[in-house]
């Protein structure tokens, strides 16, 4: 997509890890989104502590967009390694702040790129000679100085940006504003712009908006979704979710007298461990979650096969990465969809959710718990690092109006009014039996929970008939799923018979692409799915139209796979697969390009 | 007919008929667990019963019909366990165990609930091999020990009670499932115990390891048992009525006011020392013999829901009310 130039490129600000520029990068974000001009920070960083490459973009939308940006307009460029490939992939007539002693002459100079030199380790080396280690984070700040200069942000906005991300702590702004000042005094001295780009204020587009990760959402989900049990095995990317849930709690579930705390949370010795907890819990009547990436969704199979077969509630966090095995453990992917949908060994059918947004991994955080007492089963929240891990602008997230819903439970009264009672007697014809909690002060409240073959009183059978039975009632619940979980979000033109169906974060390439389409005289209707088992609203909608698109960020189409499986034979000819798995956020461009070729349109995006 | 001190007849602490092989000594085990269970007078609903995959972990079904049981993973109990715990802190959690489900698939999780210390008796009904797949060695297995087939087990075997006090286990005993007299008492004391409480109880497989050759059959077991002390529980709250001979008891009072007095045999033996009780496990390895009795006991330490500081309501009892962030708090938060 091309910029232009005012309030709508990007910037890539190339570092090596470990150099403490994120806190330079999050303060040039929050200024441009201080001056109302909407952005969407992309941190692509190394699976590594300190000494490798790290590109942080930031997208200045107007209009916005929320994806990640195929090209860079200016660059940032302070790490010697990687210099010459940062240069290359500027996009012309783009603009390149860099170290001043950086080689520009030769084959890699470009002509249609303007260059900015800046003596940045030397201006830090003369400036902060005693700031020991402080030193590299305040060299980073010098460039925020100079990004401000070239283009227009007031010093007052960084100052304000700064304040907020040193929270007033004041010798801490005072002396990154130094730094500050002298990026930008050394710019406005020396360096003369030649570049189109500029920042100019907006109004209301970021009013009322906060900058917040998606896993942070989801930890405040937790809280608020009466999450009191939590196990967990660290692993990128999802140990903030688990680490912001211990933050939230540490604050909001601990009595203030007597230091009794609301919440217990482990760190287990596996993934394996951190299910059984999970499990465990649940069983016992606490709401219960864990949170993993692909790995550990690996190791939790045979726990979340029993949750399944033995309903028991319990809440997977999966925020993915690049898969299969170790695979890209700091890029995003959406590839455990699949796996997660059926995972565990036999038939085995999952309650699925997927976020797309900040505000939705929230939501459906809070939504897991009940979900997963309601229908007494596994529930699997698929976020992925590009919304976990990084900043996005959102609404402040809504308080819950709603109580928790605990799903079937009876308690002692219940039992002393009834004739007689069995774990997994399909009284209610919706699949979903009526247990009990441990410690129910009542002599027909025990069972025997197993993950061998049950009947309906939870004794042990190996009878085919009560065997299948039993199959097909969990097939059953998994119908009632379906009406439950979040629904799709539709949108449609009558007489439009193209459409994209896409899912999590996805959605938003899938925004910019359609108005991009929209502009270009193609129109594409749209359905976001938020949730797996599918809504029957999904077979109607494929229905209404020729064609559909499943877009999505794995190598095989995974959904498209489901779709496939589970859609009317007759619709499965509709369905189109649109992919992209490079590791990277998918961006407009890849949903447009081949969209258009499928369609046989001519490209319509200006190179 | 007897009731206990709840008011509750022996009947209630039964269970299902079993389904094992006449003469496992697992079924003995359940019979104890029984008595174990009717004197210490718990309520059925606050017991919950844990376990694994094996034959061991049938047996849950086998006692406390009434109770909840939560029969698991293979090697995963310690986890299930720990979660319930967690949850309802106002459970007795008795998990029932194998030596493969404990010594192989599960050795990870058992290290890591001892290290936490959960409350829970941990029952190892520990016959030396996997009945429930026909014989093969488990970890447990005695170099040199044989199986039925006169195959000769030459790895090294696991001593789960050396290393449970090594990883800092805080009740730690061995004993035998044909000695009632011996186990039921350091059940009892175990479910007092506040912490992990570690039984080891040989229990001979009739079926696949009990021929000569094995170090797990009624007969070398037998011959092999070597007891440190019988031992008597008594509840809390009541007097030692028993007369014992001045200098022939070490009593030990456990966290709940309640006391296990082991008597004699051997007088010097200190449980509450761990190089002590080590070095005994060792010997008696060495000798191919087995000690039985309360091996180690430490009753200083804080379990997982101390640790942690649980709130005395259990988790799973609390709401909205006392769960969720209040409104003004919320408000502030989405302000900053």
């Amino acid at each position: 997509m091309p910029a232009r130039a005012v309030n709508d490129f990007t910037i890539r600000v190339a570092t090596v890890n470990g150099s403490g520029s994120q806190s330079s990068n999050l303060v040039l974000t929050n200024a441009v989104a201080r001056l109302g001009i909407p952005v969407a920070p992309k941190n692509v960083f190394p699976s590594n502590i300190e000494g490798l490459p790290t590109w942080f973009d930031v997208r200045v939308s107007a209009l916005g967009y929320q994806c990640r940006a195929r090209d860079f307009d200016v660059l940032v460029a302070l790490n010697a390694a990687t210099w010459q490939q940062d240069v290359a992939g500027v996009k012309s007539g783009g603009a390149v702040i860099h170290e001043d002693v950086f080689p520009c002459k030769g084959d890699t100079f470009r002509e249609d790129l303007t260059y900015y030199p800046v003596p940045f380790t030397k201006l830090a080396k003369e400036q902060f000679a005693d700031k020991g280690d402080l030193r590299k984070y305040l060299m980073n700040m010098i460039y925020v100085g100079v990004v401000a200069q070239l283009l227009d942000i007031p010093l007052a906005t960084v100052e304000e940006s700064l304040r907020a991300q040193f929270r007033n702590k004041a010798s801490a702004v005072e002396l990154n504003m130094s730094a500050v000042n002298l990026g930008l005094e050394y710019a406005r001295e020396h360096l003369e712009k030649h570049d189109p780009f500029r920042l100019v204020p907006m109004n209301g587009k970021t009013d009322g908006l906060m900058f917040m990760e998606g896993n942070r959402a989801a930890a405040l989900g937790c809280v608020m979704g009466g999450c009191t049990v939590a196990a967990w095995y660290p692993i990128t990317p999802s140990s903030s979710l688990c680490e912001y849930f211990i933050q939230y709690c540490d604050r909001y579930r601990v009595d203030g007298e007597t230091g009794e705390r609301n919440v217990a949370i482990v760190q287990a010795e596996d993934e394996l461990a951190a299910a059984g907890i999970v499990f465990g819990a649940g069983w016992a009547g606490a709401r219960a979650m864990t949170s993993t990436s692909g790995p550990g969704i690996s190791l939790m199979a045979e726990y979340a096969g029993y949750g399944y077969f033995a309903e028991v509630p319990g809440v997977i966090f999966d925020v993915q990465r690049a898969g299969p095995s170790t695979g890209l453990p700091t890029r995003t992917m959406q590839a455990d969809v699949s796996f997660a949908y059926t995972l565990s060994h036999g038939d085995t059918k999952h309650i699925v959710l997927l976020p797309a947004t900040v505000a939705e991994a929230y939501e459906f955080a809070m939504e897991s718990f009940d979900l997963a007492e309601r229908f007494q089963t596994p529930v699997f929240v698929l976020s992925d690092l590009d919304l976990g891990m990084n900043a996005w602008l959102t609404p402040p997230l809504r308080y819950p109006e709603k109580p928790f819903n605990r799903g079937k439970v009876l308690g002692a009264d219940d039992l002393s009014s009834m004739k007689s009672w069995g774990r997994y007697r399909d009284v209610d014809k919706d699949g979903i039996a009526y247990r009990t909690l441990p410690g129910t002060k009542h002599p027909q409240a025990g069972f025997f929970t197993r993950g061998t073959g049950h009947d309906e009183e939870a004794r042990y059978s190996e009878m085919p008939e009560v065997w299948q039975r039993n199959l097909d009632r969990l097939v059953r619940k998994h119908d009632t799923a379906r009406a439950a979980v979040p629904a799709p979000v539709v949108e449609e033109k009558k007489g439009c018979k193209i459409a994209i169906l896409a899912y999590g974060t996805t959605h938003h390439a899938v925004v910019e692409a359609r108005d991009y389409l929209r502009e270009a005289g193609i129109e594409f209707n749209y359905m976001r799915l938020r949730a797996l088992p599918l809504s029957p609203e999904v077979a109607t909608f494929v229905k209404r139209h020729d064609r559909v698109y499943v877009v999505e960020q794995n190598r095989d189409g995974q959904l498209y796979g489901i779709l496939r499986t589970e859609l009317p034979t007759h619709l499965i000819g509709r369905l189109e697969s649109i992919r992209h798995y490079n590791g990277v956020p998918i961006d407009a461009r890849s949903v447009i390009d081949p969209l258009l070729e499928e369609e046989r349109r001519p490209a319509v995006v200006a190179e | 007919m007897t009731v206990n001190l709840i008011g509750l007849a022996r009947e209630v602490y039964k269970g299902l008929p079993t389904t094992l092989c006449a003469g496992c000594g697992h079924n003995s085990i359940t019979n104890h667990l029984i008595k174990a269970l009717f004197e210490y007078g718990i309520e059925p609903h606050k017991l919950a019963k844990m376990s694994g995959i094996g034959c061991s972990s049938k047996t849950p079904a086998y006692f406390v019909e009434q109770a909840h049981g939560f029969n698991g993973l293979h090697g995963r109990m310690p986890s299930a366990a720990t979660g319930a715990k967690l949850a309802n802190r106002e459970l007795l959690v008795l998990g029932i165990s194998g030596d493969g489900d404990t010594a192989s698939i599960g050795l990870g999780q058992y290290c890591h609930m001892i290290r936490r210390n959960v409350d829970c008796t941990y029952i190892v009904e520990n016959n030396g091999c996997y009945g429930l797949t026909k014989g093969q060695f488990s970890a447990t297995a005695d170099v040199g020990s044989t199986q039925k087939g006169g195959k000769v087990n030459e790895y090294a075997t696991i001593d789960i009670c050396g290393l449970a006090i090594e990883l800092g286990a805080t009740f730690v005993a061995r004993s035998f499932s044909g000695d009632g007299k011996q186990l039921v008492p350091l059940l009892q004391a175990a479910f007092s115990h506040r912490g992990t409480a570690i039984l080891d109880v040989i229990s001979p497989c009739v079926t696949f390891n009990d021929h000569e050759g094995s170090t797990k059959s009624y007969a070398y077991v037998k011959e092999h048992d070597v007891v440190l002390h019988t031992a008597d529980y008594i509840a809390g709250g009541r007097e030692v009525t028993v007369d014992y001979e001045p200098g022939t008891v070490r009593d030990v009072e456990l966290e709940d006011g309640s006391h296990v007095v082991l008597r004699k045999l051997d007088l010097d033996y200190d449980p509450t020392d761990a190089i002590t009780a080590l070095k005994t496990i060792h010997d008696s390895r060495v000798r191919g013999e087995f000690v039985t009795g309360l091996l180690y006991v430490d009753t200083q330490q804080q379990d997982l829901c101390e640790r942690e500081r649980l709130s005395r309501t259990p988790l799973a009892q609390l709401d909205e009310e006392q769960l969720r962030i209040g409104r003004d708090e919320w408000q502030k938060l989405m302000e900053t």
